[in-house]
C-alpha cells in the first residue's frame, strides 16, 4: 500500500512537481497564518478548544493539501485479533479528526500498512514510512518484537512514532511516544488492590516466554515485595504456542497459592483459564492479569472468565459522554471487532498528535515533540483524560480496576483518582534534560 | 505426598498423552496406511474444533455435535481426496503441497467466515475432589476418548472385513486390485475415516484448548512427530510413541520447567529415531 502510493508521486512527472512547487508556497503562507493564531489561543491546549479552533479555520483551509500520516498494525495472521480492532480505531480517528478540521485546517491522509503478523514486514513498512517525508508520523506496532524492529528506524529517520499498545515498560526515547500503560500504571494498582484483599499473600506467577513475561515477571517480584506478598510458586515461563497446562494445574494445587498472576498471553495460552475453571479450581482461587482482556479475553474465553480482575485504562463499560459517543461512531461504521483497550489506546494517540500539531502550529517532529514536553498537550479520551509526561514521553491516564462478569463483560470495581503516572519510566527517563537517552531500562 | 496430589499430577499426565494420541491418530491412518504426508492436517484439527462451535451455537448437545463434525469431515475428507489427492498417489513431494495450500485457504476461509478470535465452547461436565486436590472431569473424557477412539480403530482394522481390505491395499495396491478390491474407494475411505477421526479430535479439544483459525499450526509438528516415531505399523506404535513422548514431556515440564519438557521431547524424537530410523513399530514385512 505504502510502496504504490510512493509510486504514484514518482510517476507524476515534472508538470505535476511545477504544481506541487505552487503548493508549497501556499502551504508556506497558510503556516505562517496558522502558527500565529495558535499562538494567540495557546491557553486553551486542550483538544475540545483545539477543534473548536480549528472548525473556525476550516472554512477557509480544510480542503487544503492533505497531511500524510502512517500507520501500521496487523491486520492478517495471528495477531489480527488484536490488530483489526486498533486499524478500525485508527481510521475512526482520523475521520474524526478531519470532521473536527483536521490539523492546522488540513485533512490528514491515513496510509494503513498491513505488517501480516510478521517482523519483518513491520521493518520493510516503517522503511517506507521512514523514508517518505511527506508522512508526518507514524502510529503502530503491536507485539515488543514489532515496536523493537520499528523503532530504531524512525529514530535514525527523525520520522515521529508513537506506540499505543501495552507493554513492558521503560522504551526511552526522544523519537518515541508511548500511550499504552506500563507495568507501573497497570500492576502497581492491580497487585496492591490484589495485597490488600484478605487471605491472597500467596502469589503463583505464570508468564509467557517472551520480553513482555519476563520483564513483567520481575515486576510482579519486586511489588510482592513492596506489598508483602510471598511468590510461593514460579514465575513459570510457557512458550507461546503451550495450549495444554495440565503439567502446571497440580502444581500450581500443591504449592497453596491464593492468588495467581498471570501474564499469559495470545490465544493459546488463553486456555489456561478454561483448564483452570474446569478443575473447579477458579472458585477458591483468584487470578489477577494486567493482560486479560488485551484481545477481548473477557468474551472469548466465556464463563471460565468470571472472577479474573485485570486494570485497564479503558473498558468499554466505562460511563461517560466521550465513551459513549466512541461507542456511537464504533457502531455507526458497523466494525464487527468488540472495542479493546488497544483500540482506544490507538482513537488517544491519533488525538493526542492532533492536539499537539495543533498547539505547535505545525506538524514538524521537532515542533510537536517540543509542544508535547511542554506539558500543556492533554486529551479527553472514552476513557478519561490523558497528558504526556514530558521527561518519560509515555502518557499519564486514567486506570480502572475491573473484574469480568463471565457473560463477556467488565464490572468496574474502582477507578484510581487522579490518574495513573509512568512512575517508573519517570524515575529513570528524563528526555528533557537529556535528549540523547536511547534505551529500554528494566527493573 | 498425598494421594490427591499423586492422582492430580497422574490425570495430568495421562491428558497429555492421550491429547497427543487423539491428534495423532487421524494422521496416522491416512500416513500410515497410504504414505499420504498430510500437511492439512492442523487445519483439520481447526475445522472440527469450528463444526462443533457451530453445533454448539445451535444448541445441539456437545456430544452429538462432536459426531456429526466426525460425519461432516468424514464428507469433506471424500471430496478433498477425490478433488486432490486421487491424481497425486504416489508423489508424497505434490501432496505436500497440495495440501500444505488446502491448508493456508482453510485457515483464510475460517477467518473470513469466523473472524479472528471467537468465544469458544466452554468446558463441560465441571471437577470433583480428592483430598485437597481438584480434578477435572473432562481431562477423565479425554482419557476415556483416547483410549475408546484407538480401540475402535483397532478392532476396525484388524477384526473387519473393511480394515483386511484397507490392509490389504497398504501393503500392495496392484495385487489387491487384481484381487478383485476396489483400491479406489478403499483409498478414498482411508482418508477420509482420517478425516473423521481428526475432525472429531478437533470436535473433543474444542473446549479444552480452544479455537483460532491458526490453531492448526501448533499441532502439526507434535502430531507429524508421534507418527514418525511410531512407525508405519501405528497400532503398535502409536500409543508407545505418544506414552513415551508425552511421559516424558510432561515429567519434565512438571518437575522442572515448561521449556525443558519441550526439549525433552525433542531429545527423545531424536534418539528414538537415531536408533530407531522407521520408528518403534516398522511396518518389517511391508516390501
Amino acid at each position: 500500500m505504502v510502496v504504490s502510493v510512493m509510486g504514484k508521486t514518482n510517476r507524476r512527472g515534472w508538470a505535476a512537481k511545477l504544481a506541487a512547487l505552487g503548493f508549497a508556497g501556499l502551504l508556506v503562507a497558510s503556516c505562517g497564518g496558522g502558527s500565529s493564531e495558535d499562538g494567540s489561543t495557546d491557553g486553551g491546549a486542550s483538544p475540545d478548544n483545539g477543534g473548536a479552533t480549528a472548525t473556525q479555520d476550516s472554512g477557509g483551509g480544510a480542503s487544503g493539501d492533505p497531511i500524510k500520516v502512517g500507520s501500521i498494525l496487523d491486520m492478517t495472521g495471528g495477531y489480527s485479533g488484536y490488530g483489526l480492532p486498533m486499524e478500525a480505531a485508527a481510521r475512526l480517528a482520523v475521520e474524526d479528526i478531519n470532521a473536527n478540521g483536521g490539523v492546522l485546517g488540513r485533512p490528514l491522509d491515513l496510509l494503513s500498512a498491513d505488517a501480516q503478523s510478521d517482523v519483518a514486514v513491520y521493518t520493510q513498512e516503517a522503511r517506507g514510512f521512514a523514508t517518505d517525508d511527506d508522512v508526518a508520523v507514524v502510529i503502530g506496532g503491536i507485539s515488543s518484537a514489532s515496536r523493537e524492529a520499528m523503532r530504531p528506524v524512525f529514530t535514525s529517520a527523525q520520522k515521529l512514532y508513537i506506540y499505543p499498545t501495552l507493554y513492558e515498560g521503560g522504551v526511552c526515547d526522544k523519537n518515541t511516544i508511548v500511550t499504552g500503560p506500563t507495568p507501573s500504571q497497570q500492576m502497581e494498582p492491580l497487585l496492591r488492590w490484589a495485597a490488600e484483599q484478605e487471605g491472597l499473600k500467596k502469589w503463583y506467577v505464570l508468564a509467557a516466554d517472551y520480553n513482555y513475561g519476563q520483564i513483567a515477571a520481575k515486576w510482579t517480584q519486586v511489588y510482592a515485595e513492596e506489598f508483602g506478598a510471598e511468590i510461593v510458586g514460579g514465575p513459570t515461563f510457557f512458550d507461546l504456542s503451550v495450549n495444554n497446562f495440565s503439567s502446571e494445574i497440580p502444581a500450581i494445587q500443591a504449592s497453596g497459592a491464593d492468588l495467581i498472576v498471570s501474564l499469559l498471553v495470545g490465544a493459546d495460552q488463553d486456555n489456561f483459564y478454561k483448564q483452570w475453571a474446569s478443575a473447579g479450581l477458579n472458585q477458591t482461587t483468584t487470578i489477577v492479569s494486567p493482560v486479560f482482556g488485551f484481545g477481548s479475553e473477557q468474551v472469548t474465553v466465556g464463563p471460565a472468565a468470571e472472577g479474573i480482575v485485570a486494570a485497564w485504562p479503558y473498558v468499554a463499560e466505562v460511563e461517560s459522554a466521550e465513551n459513549n459517543a466512541f461507542k456511537a461512531a464504533w457502531e455507526a461504521a458497523g466494525i464487527k471487532e468488540a472495542i479493546t483497550p488497544s483500540a482506544e489506546a490507538v482513537w488517544n494517540a491519533w488525538h493526542l498528535w492532533a492536539a499537539a500539531a495543533n498547539a505547535a502550529g505545525s506538524v514538524d517532529r521537532d515542533a510537536v515533540i517540543a509542544t508535547m514536553e511542554s506539558g500543556s498537550v492533554e486529551y479527553v479520551g472514552p476513557g478519561g483524560t490523558l497528558k504526556i509526561d514530558p521527561g518519560s514521553h509515555h502518557a499519564i491516564q486514567p486506570m480502572y480496576l475491573v473484574r469480568a462478569d463471565g457473560s463477556g463483560k467488565w464490572e468496574v470495581i474502582e477507578q484510581l483518582t487522579p490518574s495513573a503516572d509512568p512512575l517508573y519510566e519517570q524515575s529513570v527517563c528524563d528526555l528533557v534534560a537529556n535528549p540523547d537517552i536511547n534505551q529500554q531500562f528494566e527493573p | 505426598m498425598e494421594i490427591g496430589q499423586g492422582l492430580s499430577y497422574l490425570v495430568g499426565g495421562l491428558t497429555s498423552i492421550s491429547v497427543l494420541i487423539l491428534l495423532s491418530l487421524g494422521l496416522a491412518i491416512i500416513f500410515g496406511l497410504r504414505g499420504i504426508i498430510n500437511l492439512a492436517h492442523g487445519e483439520f484439527v481447526m475445522l472440527g474444533a469450528y463444526l462443533t462451535l457451530q453445533f454448539f451455537r445451535w444448541n445441539i448437545p456437545i456430544v452429538i455435535g462432536i459426531l456429526l463434525s466426525a460425519a461432516v469431515m468424514f464428507v469433506f475428507g471424500l471430496i478433498v481426496e477425490r478433488l486432490l489427492i486421487r491424481r497425486l498417489y504416489g508423489r508424497p513431494e505434490a501432496i505436500m503441497l497440495v495440501t500444505w495450500g488446502l491448508g493456508l485457504i482453510l485457515i483464510q476461509s475460517v477467518t473470513i467466515i469466523f473472524g479472528p478470535t471467537t468465544e469458544g465452547v466452554p468446558i463441560p461436565f465441571g471437577s470433583f475432589f480428592v483430598g485437597n486436590f481438584s480434578i477435572s472431569i473432562y481431562s477423565l473424557i479425554l482419557i476415556a476418548c483416547a483410549i475408546a477412539s484407538f480401540a475402535v480403530i483397532f478392532v476396525l482394522l484388524k477384526k473387519t472385513s473393511l480394515g483386511l481390505r484397507a490392509r490389504a491395499v497398504a501393503r500392495s495396491e496392484p495385487m489387491s486390485s487384481s484381487l478383485g478390491v476396489n483400491t479406489r474407494r478403499v483409498d478414498a475411505g482411508i482418508f477420509a475415516a482420517g478425516a473423521a477421526v481428526t475432525g472429531a479430535t478437533g470436535g473433543l479439544l474444542a473446549p479444552f484448548i480452544g479455537i483460532s483459525p491458526q490453531m492448526g499450526g501448533t499441532f502439526i509438528a507434535e502430531s507429524f512427530m508421534v507418527v514418525i516415531v511410531g512407525g508405519a505399523n501405528f497400532l503398535l506404535g502409536l500409543p508407545l510413541a505418544a506414552l513415551l513422548l508425552g511421559g516424558v514431556q510432561f515429567s519434565f515440564a512438571s518437575f522442572t520447567a515448561p521449556f525443558f519438557g519441550q526439549l525433552a521431547l525433542l531429545l527423545m524424537a531424536m534418539i528414538i529415531i537415531r536408533f530407531r530410523p522407521n520408528g518403534i513399530a516398522p511396518e518389517t514385512s511391508r516390501r
